[in-house]
């Protein structure tokens, strides 16, 4: 089996090249999944016997949560790539990662705490999810914090990736503590979704929804990753002619 | 021979650490002990982060009342946040001397394992300020209010739970290295992979206050010690021959 593949990703021309050829194929069935998504949600999905049409917002809230521990996870090993095989492009996808991944983790607050007002009769409950997407929250912003505080990207690039795979060593564990921390405070949270279990009709948009919005991330990512391969090679003689072509 | 002189002569230097053929374990104790000697020649500096956790429980009486079966409630709280920052704010001082000086990059060509040597440094830095703060903790919560029986379980929980913090600790620090002005930066890095420590030692605490036993806590908080014991040095090296490139 030939690896040439492989070690044609590593070159920035052609990370460039593919990545633009690359985004509608993931763009266009991202918006056309989330419109499915979204219009099986929230018109033919029956309202929830408890919570009503308020449940609805569980069609941003989930998949928002999922993504935000996606793109850590994704960050992480495009960092420990970067770091072990000095990959520049693997250096660049972490980089393009953590601003979507913090993104994401933003919109899971938010409507985590939309969600919170009629359930729970409060924007913000100290419920272990809610707490540990807000310290996922840090994680990101630390780590774009380190990049931004090196002038010089390689060194930015390095000191982030062992900060990324720092940080996804210590989730599980912040995660467990935040529920244990929880339970010894307050009562189980009202909300147990999925444990009865959700009828067809509620759960294929949800299912629908995941998978947009992964697109979506991808899509997201090779726009991304295109502007910082742009960035970090403005200099090389290939920018040039691929900007004047 | 000046004064001077003579204190530098009596400390043992990076070139003799890696002249001499030494062990790694011997070159790890001279590491430890320069840094001791370094320290208790500075005392000044050492007096520091005890004089800070011992403002930051006086902050609690007079914001919140001085009213002592209040000030037991918020107890554990108050002393795990001063004993927190108090830690921070003692790590800015763990490389930044001996980045200044040349002393890492000496450690780095060594032939000794960075890695052992950078744990030594971190033990010495625990027996510095961990080890101080865990026997000033006593007092800090008697004049919160809490028993004296609660005075072992707060030793323990405070000695354990800032081995933890110093190695997460050592983390952040090497990664900021290469930053200027990176006070900020380092709170942002540490506090969130921090925070299992926290609610760990907060709830020690607590129940070494309500007089119930504080076994369960104390195993998690040793169980994060011990896996960074084994994991934080190698991050740490990670992150210190990044800032020497």
């Amino acid at each position: 089996m030939t690896w040439t593949w492989f070690h044609r990703l590593a070159s920035p021309p052609h990370i460039y090249g593919l990545a633009g050829r690359l985004t509608p194929w993931f763009a266009w069935p991202a918006a056309l999944l989330v419109i499915a998504g979204l219009w099986g949600g929230l018109v033919l999905a029956p309202p929830d016997y408890q919570q009503g049409d308020g449940f609805r917002i569980i069609y941003v809230h989930a998949p928002s949560a999922w993504m935000s521990l996606m793109v850590y996870t994704t960050m992480a090993v495009a960092a420990a790539v970067g770091l072990i095989w000095r990959m520049k492009v693997a250096h660049a996808v972490a980089a393009s990662c953590a601003p979507i991944g913090a993104s994401f983790t933003v919109a899971a607050l938010v409507t985590g705490s939309l969600w919170g007002q009629p359930m729970w009769g409060t924007y913000w409950q100290w419920d272990p999810r809610l707490t540990s997407e807000l310290i996922l929250l840090f994680l990101y912003l630390g780590y774009m914090g380190l990049r931004a505080g090196f002038d010089d990207v390689q060194r930015a690039d390095r000191a982030s990736a062992v900060l990324a795979i720092v940080g996804v060593v210590n989730v599980p564990i912040i995660h467990y503590s935040v529920t244990w921390w929880n339970s010894l405070h307050q009562a189980p949270s009202v909300m147990q979704l999925g444990k009865p279990k959700m009828p067809l009709s509620m759960l294929t948009p949800l299912l629908i929804m995941l998978l947009g919005f992964t697109l979506l991330f991808v899509a997201l990512l090779l726009v991304r990753l295109r502007a910082e391969v742009l960035n970090r090679e403005r200099a090389a003689n290939w920018i040039r002619e691929a900007v004047s072509a | 021979m000046r004064p001077a002189d003579q204190v530098l002569a009596s400390v043992p230097t990076a070139t003799a650490l890696g002249a001499a053929p030494v062990s790694g374990a011997a070159a790890a104790r001279l590491a430890l002990l320069r840094d001791l000697k370094l320290a208790f020649r500075k005392r000044g500096q050492l007096v520091q982060p005890l004089a800070f956790f011992a403002l930051v429980t006086l902050i609690f009486p007079l914001s919140i009342s001085p009213e002592l079966a209040r000030l037991r409630e918020v107890a554990p709280g108050a002393l795990w946040a001063g004993a927190l920052l108090a830690s921070l704010l003692a790590l800015e001082f763990l490389f930044r001397d001996d980045a200044y000086d040349g002393t890492l990059e000496q450690y780095a060509l060594s032939g000794q394992s960075l890695t052992a040597l950078l744990f030594a440094k971190t033990v010495a830095h625990w027996l510095l300020t961990g080890l101080p703060l865990a026997l000033m903790a006593p007092f800090a919560a008697l004049s919160l209010g809490a028993p004296g029986t609660a005075v072992p379980g707060i030793v323990a929980s405070i000695a354990v739970g800032s081995v933890a913090l110093s190695l997460i600790g050592s983390i952040g620090a090497a990664l900021t290295l290469g930053v200027k002005r990176s006070g900020a930066l380092l709170a942002l890095l540490t506090l969130p992979l921090s925070l299992p420590v926290l609610i760990f030692g907060a709830r020690a605490t607590e129940l070494a206050i309500s007089g119930a036993s504080i076994v369960a806590p104390l195993e998690l908080l040793a169980a994060i010690a011990v896996l960074g014991v084994t994991l934080a040095p190698l991050a740490a090296a990670a992150a210190v021959r990044i800032s020497l490139e």
